[in-house]
C-alpha cells in the first residue's frame, strides 16, 4: 500500500521543569496552564515518529493537528521541524475549557475537513490531564475503528494495518481496516531528534489556523459550557512536611520508627 | 536595536537542548572522568547539522550563521564544555576553509566536515607560543613541485582524531626579515603527519589536545589555503573571530550551568531551618552570576550579530572572550562557594565547571593578550 494520508494529534503540555507552576482553577476545576512554557506531549512525539516512519516506507503525507491556544503554533512548528508536512492549529476562544469529548469533536471535525485521511495517530494519554480518552472518542466521532496502547504498527498490503497492543503480560496483534485511529505508547519507537535542516524547512511549511467558524462543529458542544464532564471535587493536597526528632538508642529509635509507620497504615 | 532571537533560532535552541539533555548530559561526568572523546556523539551532531551549521547548503551545511553556531555551542557546553570544545575546534577548520578556501577546496572538504563524517582541526600554536607568530618554527619548503612541511605544533585540539587539519608554516621572510606564513590543508594518513603526545588536561578534558608532528610532510600546492604567504591572515582571522566567538559561547554554557545549579541548590539546601536561598549572601552571589551571564550574553551575541552582518567584529570578540571566560571562572567559584563542602565532591559537577572554566582562559588567546588588544585599540 502506498501514499497514506496520516493525521497526528499534538497536544502542548506544560514543560516538565515548570510543573510547579501548574494550578487548578477552583471554580471551573480545570488545570491552569496559561503562560507556562509548553512542550509537545511526549507520547504525541511517539505518534509523530510512527507517522514519519510510515511515510518514509510507504510515501504519503503527515499532518499535525492541535487544538490549543495561539501559542501552540510554536509546538506545531516543532512538529513540522521534526518532519510533518503541514500543520493545523485549531484555535478559538470558544474552545477554551473543553473536556475530552468536546476536544475530540473539534479534532474529528478538522480530520474530516482534511479530506480522506487514512490513519489518525495520537499519544495514548497526555502528560498533564492523563485521561487517555481522546483517541477513542475521536474514533467514535469519525466512525473509524480505534485501538489504544499500540506498541507496534505496520502497514499491510491490502488496506489494513497490523497493530500490536501492549498488555500487562503479552502483546495482542490486530489486523485493522483503514481508516482507523490508533493511540501509541512510549515503547513503540524512539522519536528522532530534530535536525537544523528540519528547523529551517519548518519555516517554509504550511501552518493553517482554523477557528470554530472554519469547522463543521455544533457550537452547543464547544468549550466549557458544551462539555458534559463536570468535576465533583478537586483540590491540591497539603504536601507540607513536619519534622519530629526521635531520641534514644539506635534500637529504641528503630522501634519508634516501626511503630509510627504501622500507625500510619503501613503493613509491615 | 533588536536584542531578541528569531522564532527559528528559539526553535533551534530548543531542539539542540533536547538532544543535549538526552545524549550528552547523562554521560558528561563519565566522559570527563575518563577523558573520553565521544566521536560517536560528534557523528550524531553532524547528522543533525551541528558540525556545519554555518556552511551554506551547497556545500552540505545547514546554511545558517555564526549566531546559530554559538547557540549550539552554548547548549552543548551547558552540560559538557569539553564536548563543545571538540565541536568548536572542528568548526575552526570548517570556517578557515569556508572563508579562505577556493572553490575546489570547499567542494572537496566542506561536505565531509559539515556532515560530521570528517573531523577538522586548526593547528597554529608552537612551543614558542600561540600569539607569537613571528617566532614560528614550522617550515614549508617547495621541492620538486611539493611543499614539504617540518615542525611541531603543540596545544593542538583534535590533534589525534582530526581527518583534516589546517596548519601554518613559515614559507619565507618579508623585506623586513619577518616570517611569512602560509596555511596548508593536511589530511590524516599523510605519512609525514603524526600526532605527538596527548596532553593530560585538568579542564575541557573531553576534547583531545596534544602535539602534532610534521616530519617531511609532503603536500601538493593545491593544499595551500588562502594563498601563499597569507597564513597569518588565515590563522588570526579564524582564531580572532571564530575561535573567540566559540570560547565565549562555551563560557556562556558554563555560566548558565553554574547559575542553574546555584538556584537549584539554594532552594533545596536547608540551613538554620530554611532554604539558603533566603540568605542575602547567597542571593547576592546568584545575582552577581546572573549579571555576569546577561552581560557575557550581550557581548557575545552582539559580536555575532556583527559577524553575521559581515561587519568588522574582531575587537568585539576580543572583549566578549575576555569577559565571558573570566565570568565563567567567577561563576564556577561562586557555585562552589555556595555549596560548601558539597562543592568539592566529584559527585557534583561544581568542580568540573571550575576546571572547564579555567581551561577556557588560554584558548584563543589568554586574558592578558585580550587586554593587550583592547588597550591597543583604546589607546590608539
Amino acid at each position: 500500500m502506498s501514499g497514506l494520508k496520516i493525521a497526528v494529534c499534538i497536544k502542548p503540555v506544560p514543560s516538565p521543569d515548570q510543573y510547579h507552576r501548574v494550578g487548578i482553577d477552583p471554580r471551573t476545576k480545570t488545570l491552569v496552564r496559561e503562560g507556562i512554557p509548553t512542550v509537545i506531549n511526549p507520547l504525541d512525539k511517539n505518534a509523530l515518529e510512527a507517522a514519519l516512519q510510515i511515510r518514509e516506507k510507504c510515501g504519503g503525507t503527515v499532518a499535525a493537528i492541535s487544538m490549543a491556544p495561539p501559542a501552540a503554533e510554536e509546538n506545531l512548528r516543532e512538529a513540522l521541524a521534526m518532519g510533518a508536512d503541514e500543520a493545523y492549529l485549531l484555535s478559538d476562544r470558544a474552545f477554551a475549557g473543553s473536556d475530552t469529548l468536546a476536544t475530540s469533536m473539534v479534532l474529528a471535525a478538522a480530520v474530516k475537513k482534511l479530506g480522506p485521511v487514512d490513519l489518525v495517530l495520537t499519544g495514548n494519554e497526555s502528560a498533564d490531564g492523563g485521561t487517555a480518552q481522546v483517541s477513542a472518542q475521536l474514533g467514535e466521532w469519525l466512525g473509524y475503528p480505534h485501538l489504544m496502547h499500540a506498541c507496534g504498527l505496520e502497514v499491510m498490503e491490502d488496506g489494513f494495518i497490523r497493530v500490536d497492543t501492549a498488555r500487562e503480560d503479552c502483546r495482542v496483534a490486530y489486523r485493522v481496516k483503514l481508516p482507523a485511529v490508533v493511540s501509541v505508547v512510549r515503547t513503540i519507537n524512539k522519536p528522532r531528534f530534530t535536525s537544523l535542516m528540519g528547523v529551517i524547512a519548518a519555516g517554509k511549511k504550511p501552518l493553517s489556523v482554523w477557528t470554530s467558524g472554519d469547522l463543521p462543529v455544533d457550537e452547543n458542544f464547544l468549550g466549557l459550557e458544551g462539555s458534559p464532564t463536570k468535576a465533583g471535587d478537586i483540590y491540591q493536597p497539603d504536601l507540607s512536611r513536619r519534622c519530629e526528632l526521635l531520641e534514644g538508642s539506635a534500637g529504641e529509635i528503630a522501634g519508634a520508627v516501626l511503630q509510627k509507620l504501622r500507625a500510619a497504615g503501613l503493613q509491615l | 536595536m533588536d536584542f531578541s532571537f528569531s522564532k527559528e533560532q528559539e526553535l533551534l535552541r530548543k531542539t539542540v537542548r533536547e538532544f543535549v539533555e538526552a545524549e550528552v548530559a547523562p554521560m558528561a561526568a563519565k566522559w570527563d572522568e575518563e577523558d573520553h572523546c565521544p566521536v560517536e556523539v560528534f557523528r550524531k551532531m553532524g547528522e543533525l547539522g551541528f558540525a556545519g551549521v554555518f556552511v551554506p547548503a551547497e556545500y552540505g551545511g545547514a546554511g545558517l550563521g555564526y549566531t546559530e553556531r554559538a547557540i549550539i555551542l552554548e547548549e552543548v557546553a551547558r552540560h559538557s564544555a569539553g564536548l563543545a570544545m571538540f565541536l568548536m575546534t572542528h568548526q575552526l577548520c570548517v570556517a578557515a576553509i569556508l572563508e579562505f578556501g577556493n572553490e575546489d577546496q570547499k567542494k572537496k572538504y566542506l561536505p565531509g566536515l559539515a556532515s560530521g563524517k570528517k573531523i577538522g582541526a586548526l593547528s597554529v600554536t608552537e612551543p614558542t607560543g600561540g600569539s607569537d607568530l613571528a617566532n614560528h618554527q614550522t617550515t614549508g619548503e617547495l621541492a620538486d613541485g611539493w611543499w614539504v612541511l617540518n615542525g611541531r605544533k603543540c596545544f593542538a585540539s583534535n590533534s589525534s582524531n582530526a581527518d583534516v587539519t589546517v596548519v601554518t608554516a613559515k614559507t619565507g621572510t618579508d623585506e623586513k626579515g619577518r616570517n611569512v606564513l602560509t596555511a596548508f590543508i593536511v589530511e590524516s594518513g599523510n605519512p609525514g603527519l603524526s600526532p605527538g603526545r596527548k596532553e593530560s588536561k585538568f579542564g575541557l578534558r573531553v576534547s583531545v589536545m596534544g602535539d602534532l608532528v610534521l616530519n617531511n610532510c609532503k603536500v601538493p600546492p593545491e593544499s595551500i589555503l588562502g594563498g601563499q604567504g597569507k597564513g597569518q591572515r588565515v590563522a588570526l582571522g579564524t582564531i580572532s573571530e571564530v575561535g573567540r566567538a566559540g570560547m565565549s559561547a562555551i563560557s556562556l554554557g558554563i555560566i548558565r550551568a553554574c547559575l542553574e545549579d546555584m538556584v537549584k541548590f539554594a532552594k533545596e539546601r536547608n540551613l538554620y531551618g530554611k532554604p539558603i536561598s533566603t540568605l542575602q549572601a547567597v542571593q547576592f552571589s546568584i545575582a552577581e552570576t546572573r549579571v555576569d551571564y546577561e552581560a557575557a550574553r550581550l557581548l557575545t551575541y552582539k559580536a555575532l550579530a556583527l559577524k553575521d552582518a559581515k561587519q568588522r567584529c574582531d575587537l568585539d570578540f576580543t572583549i566578549a572572550k575576555y569577559f565571558s571566560t573570566e565570568a565563567a571562572v567567577r561563576a564556577a567559584k561562586r557555585n562552589m562557594d555556595n555549596m560548601g563542602g558539597y562543592g568539592v565532591l566529584n559527585d557534583y559537577p561544581a568542580g568540573r565547571y571550575l576546571r572547564d572554566a579555567l581551561a577556557t582562559l588560554p584558548s584563543a588567546g589568554t586574558s592578558n593578550i585580550m587586554k593587550v588588544i583592547v588597550a591597543a585599540n583604546t589607546l590608539g
